[in-house]
């Protein structure tokens, strides 16, 4: 499908719609993906995010942002909500939400951590735990338009059993059109893992990563200390920060 | 991205949503000068303490408050004074 035929016009007022939830798939434990009709909704470009809404019956709101995962390509709206403890909105969306149930979301949000094919690249793509939801729509899209830009994922979880859309994930690597995906488990390692076994850190970014000269376009998405020590750390390697967009997302997380 | 009950940094384009409100676009990709150091940060990028009731954006370069936005019952408080100015390009 060309580029032009994704609509990236942003609604002039930003409004509450109402989602219908079709599908809801477990991705790991403590971690769901729900998969949305949205009446109305007008596409959106990958790494955007919605605001979701609930409201109680005593009329009380709670509102939290959560990324779409889907590539724009796709009919449906794809968010993947981990269960926070504690959580008033994540514990719902995580833990009780059923095929049928609505909620209102207004999007898509945020034209600022963004990448469509047409920007290009070489593209670094750098995530901790469900910070993988952003970028995973970008790689969707990637994947959606056939294109071969060189593309490197770097992903941290905890263990094994948390990596999210691990199965997916493969099947992209595996299509040898120019992603490579390296994970590292930061907690247990699965016997045979030739993986890496340790946080993120600068020699690593440095070895899997594009080098400085090809002035990738990176992405950063995850808890806020994951993300703060990746931005440090590539601009120590030598990257530029006007190329670097960040996406945190609060102290708790992998 | 839900976020805790604490005050946590997040980037400007988290409360992307809050700035739509206002601006009836999105303005994440605008640029916003700092008067204190003149470094030109994306709004997207400055670096944001605060959430869904309001927020505070500070410059990515020398962490000055750029802008703060809060939101009451009756409407919402938009505060520019520490930026010199905002540029935002026409939309396509």
């Amino acid at each position: 499908m060309p580029e032009t035929e994704i609509d990236t016009s942003t609604p002039r007022r930003l409004t509450w719609r109402v989602a219908e939830v079709s599908g809801v798939i477990d991705e790991t434990p403590r971690v769901k993906s729900l998969v949305l009709n949205v009446a109305g909704w007008p596409s959106h470009r990958p790494g955007q995010h919605v605001d979701v809404r609930l409201t109680a019956e005593d009329g009380y709101q709670a509102q939290r942002s959560y990324s779409v995962a889907s590539a724009p390509e796709c009919a449906h709206v794809m968010l993947t909500v981990e269960r926070i403890a504690g959580g008033e909105v994540s514990s719902y969306l995580a833990s009780d939400v059923q095929p049928g149930d609505k909620f209102e979301l207004r999007g898509p949000i945020g034209g600022y951590f963004v990448w469509t094919v047409a920007i290009g690249g070489p593209l670094f793509l750098v995530a901790g735990g469900s910070g993988i939801a952003p970028l995973m729509a970008m790689l969707r899209h990637r994947a959606a338009l056939k294109s071969t830009i060189p593309a490197v994922l770097l992903y941290s979880s905890r263990t094994f059993e948390d990596i999210i859309y691990r199965e997916e994930l493969d099947r992209l690597a595996a299509r040898a059109d120019g992603l490579e995906v390296v994970h590292t488990l930061t907690r247990r390692q699965p016997a045979g893992w030739t993986g890496g076994a340790r946080r993120i850190d600068r020699k690593m970014l440095a070895s899997v990563g594009p080098s400085p000269k090809d002035k990738p376009k990176i992405f950063i998405c995850g808890p806020t200390s994951l993300v703060e020590s990746v931005a440090d750390s590539l601009l120590d390697v030598g990257h530029v920060r006007q190329l670097i967009k960040t996406e945190r997302f609060g102290p708790t997380g992998a | 991205m839900d976020q805790p009950k604490e005050a946590c940094v997040l980037d400007g384009n988290a409360v992307a949503g809050l700035l739509c409100e206002l601006f009836a676009r999105d303005v994440t990709t605008a640029e916003v000068r700092c008067s204190a150091c003149g470094v030109v940060s994306e709004i997207g990028g400055t670096r944001v303490y605060g959430g869904i009731m309001g927020a505070i954006f500070r410059c990515t370069h020398c962490g000055s408050i750029v802008m703060r936005l809060v939101r009451t019952p009756a409407g919402t408080w938009f505060d520019m004074r520490g930026s010199r100015r905002l540029f935002a390009r026409y939309e396509p």
